[in-house]
Parts: structure tokens; sequence; C-alpha cells
């Protein structure tokens, strides 16, 4: 058991294989192994959702899961949501709504926003303001932000 | 932050995972949702030399009442249980405790079995558990045991499982006519960990006295608490008026034990837990059927 565990993991649609330490995070994994810089490291101590990827369909804090654990699971993450150069209508509404100031917290403002969506199409202004209480944005733009996913919410481009 | 080096195995079954704790000692450690321990590991306050992962585990993942039992399986995320409709509506207890745990992310991959057996004082369920008078079951080398939420939360970090046991269900009493229940907990800010959080639960008599009376309380001691001397006090009254409910909170704030720290001073910590009592316990009531 001792040193590297060969991973395969499927991210955005395409499988990865790598031999990893166990204790490289996915967050790291992601954005060294695989390049995928858009995926942020916020405050790395699991406080701000900086880092958010889907896992399985549900979002986690991929800082917070070891890469051996993604495993043979499904991971999607920023550079996932857009179609052949087309922005999510997600994206799109951010961009529509100036759902971003730094910009720094947007790729995990726009999973948690992507995940809650998909789970609930008609979220009320407070299921959003839940639905994204894991995410900070320093700049507190969060007005913004709310009008955002409740403009991607009315989209019918999905 | 990279965590310490360590080995790392995915076991498929239970007792492939048991065997694996038992053949390492204490070096070896069990992780479930992770969202309490990839941090600890992170900061370093935690270095096992073999992380056991039991999430490849069938079966260990249920929410569902049977006999006179409702049993989670230790596996349960957080979220399920929030989501669930039976908790919802028989359990709201456990539901409340549930929606306040961390943030939406860490509820997606947070366990019922780790929140408890974890034994970090400022964890919610624990407190839920108490109040509800739930058991737990242990499985370890030789089969399964079951352990009194009150005899299972021993200090800070450390419970009653042996090193090579695994929690892999949560028993709860099943619902009963004229009970009810409550959590509540007061927070800086989201997915912060409780300032003070507390859960009743109650059982009335016909007549609307208290049969049954399960008092927990969160992030005010070394361990959740069970305040034991507020629980018997209240046990066969009727909790007409102000003043019975008044004595109620006052002895299970004596009981607590908070330190003063960034959250608050200890003092303000123990009102807050009075003020938490005596609110959870009136909603309880009334969820009870008793009248307000």
């Amino acid at each position: 058991m001792d040193g590297r565990i060969p991973i395969a993991v499927t991210v955005n649609g395409v499988r990865k294989e790598a031999e990893v330490e166990p204790r490289l995070l996915l967050v790291h994994f992601i954005r060294e192994n695989l390049g995928l810089t858009g995926t942020h490291v916020g405050c790395d101590t699991s406080n701000c959702s900086a880092c958010a990827v889907l896992m399985d369909g549900r979002v986690v804090k991929a800082c917070t899961v070891l890469a051996v654990q993604a495993d043979d699971r499904e991971v999607l993450t920023v550079e996932g949501l857009s179609r052949e150069g087309k922005l999510h209508p997600v994206q799109e509404a951010f961009l529509a709504k100036h759902g971003l100031q730094c910009g720094f917290c947007t790729p995990g403002m726009l999973m948690s926003a992507y995940a809650l969506l998909k789970w609930n199409r008609h979220p009320t202004e407070e299921e959003i303001r839940k639905g994204i209480s894991g995410n900070i944005c320093r700049c507190t733009g969060y007005a913004q932000i709310i009008e955002s996913v409740q403009q991607a919410a009315r989209s019918r481009q999905w | 932050m990279l965590p310490p080096s360590f080995e790392y195995a995915s076991p498929k079954s239970l007792s492939e995972a048991i065997g694996l704790l038992a053949s390492r000692g204490e070096g070896a450690k069990v992780i479930a949702g992770g969202q309490s321990l990839i941090p600890l590991l992170k900061l370093r306050l935690a270095s096992p030399s073999l992380l056991v992962d039991i999430n490849r585990i069938p079966g260990l993942n249920r929410i569902e009442e049977s006999g006179d039992l409702l049993r989670i399986g230790a596996m349960t995320r957080m979220a399920e249980v929030e989501a669930s409709a039976l908790i919802r509506k028989d359990y709201p207890i456990i539901h409340e405790a549930s929606e306040v745990i961390g943030d939406p992310l860490v509820r997606n991959l947070g366990t019922m079995g780790g929140n408890v057996s974890h034994g970090d004082p400022n964890n919610d369920m624990p407190a839920v558990m108490l109040a509800l008078g739930a058991e737990f079951v242990a499985t370890g080398p030789v089969g399964e045991r079951t352990i009194k939420a009150g005899d299972f939360f021993m200090d800070t970090f450390t419970v009653a499982l042996n090193h090579d046991e695994i929690l892999t269900e949560l028993r709860v009493p099943r619902c009963r006519p004229r009970s009810g229940g409550c959590y509540l907990k007061l927070e800086q800010k989201v997915g912060d960990f409780a300032i003070a959080g507390v859960a009743v639960q109650v059982r009335l008599t016909k007549e609307g006295e208290c049969e049954e009376m399960g008092v927990g309380l969160a992030a005010v001691g070394p361990t959740a608490i069970k305040a034991r001397r507020a629980e018997d006090w209240m046990r066969g009254k009727r909790p007409m008026g102000g003043e019975a409910v008044q004595e109620l909170a006052r002895l299970a704030a004596d009981e607590s034990n908070p330190s003063t720290d960034i959250r608050g001073m200890s003092a303000f910590k123990k009102q807050v837990v009075a003020l938490l009592v005596s609110r959870a316990f009136k909603r309880a009531y009334q969820r009870a059927g008793g009248a307000s």
C-alpha cells in the first residue's frame, strides 16, 4: 500500500489517469496535474469554497477531498460548464448581471449556483441565499450574485 | 497546505475495514465524509499512518423505520438527512440540526456517523442524539455492540469506540404520539460552530405532563452534554405558566461548562443556553401537542 496509488477520474467528461500520493488534495490534482486552473485555492481551510467542483453531481470543496477519493468518480469543474465555446446560461447570467467584482470566488459561485439550479430550477431568493451560503465573496458582492442566479433560473437555454 | 504523508486503503467490505484497523492499531484512522478530518490533517493536528476510507463500503447509507427504531446508516450524508421527508415530518429535531451543520458543500459529504464519532464538542448532532436517547451501533472484530449516546462522549475528541471498531448505525427511538423536539443554534455566521446549541425532546402524557424529557447541549463544554438534572426535574411536571420552563432553563445552563473564547465569554454563553433551552422547550412542547 506504500507510495502512489493509481486513479482514474472522469473530469469534464474526459477520463484522466494518474498515480498520486494519497495526501494529494483533489484541488491540487485538478490544478497541477491536469492544468485546469479555473478551480481556485482560496482559503485552503474549508471555509470559502472558491475551490468548489461537482463530484458525482454534488457540489463539494475540492480542498477537502483527497484525489484518491475521486477515483472512479465524475468531476465537473468550471471549465466543463461551457459547451463548444459557448458560455453556460449560469455564466451568461453572471456576465449580464455583474455577478463578480475581483472574480476570485466566481468559479466556486458558478459551481454552487449550477448545482443549486440543477436540483431546484425555480429557487426562491431565500433558497438561493442558502444555496450559496457556503461560498464567500470577499468583495461582498452578494446582491448582484443573487440577481445573477435569479437571472440564470429564468434562462430558457439550459 | 498538504497533509502529512499517510497510507490509504479503500476497503470494499466492513470486515476488511475492521481487519485493517485491528492489524494497524492506534495509527489507523477511519475517514468518512472527511469534512472534519481533512482540515485537521492539513493543520497537522492529526497524523495517522493509515487512512481507512469507508466511503466504498455498501450498506451503510440508509434512513428507515423498523420496529421501535429509526435507523440511520452511519454513512448517510447530512444533505440526505436534510432532504428526507420522513425526518422532516417526524423528527424535526434532527432535521433542524441537519440544516445548520457546516454549509451546503460540507453537508454534501459530511456524514451522520462522522458527526458523532469525531467527538468534537462543537458538533451539533451529538446534542441531538443525547436529547433523543439514541444508541450507536459499533461494529468490531467480534461483531456488533450498542452504546448509549449518554455513555458515548467521553472527552474532547474521545468517544467510546475501540480503535478497531467502526460506528455503523445510529438508532433513535421511533417517533411516538404526543412527542416533539427542537434544535436551536446561535452562530456568528453560516458554517461556523455554535456559540451554543440546544436540543430538546419531550413526550407528554394524555394529561399534558412531561413523561419523557431529553436535553442535549452543544459547544458549551469539553463534550456534548446531557443535562440530566434539568431532564429529571422536568419529568412528571406539567409546564403551565413560565416558571417551570424558567427553572428547566436555569438548571440546564447550570450544567453547561462553556469556555471563554472568540465566540463569547463563558457567562454570556450560559445565558444563551438558558434562553435557547426555554425557546426550544416551548417549540418542542407545542409540537408534542401541548397547549401553548
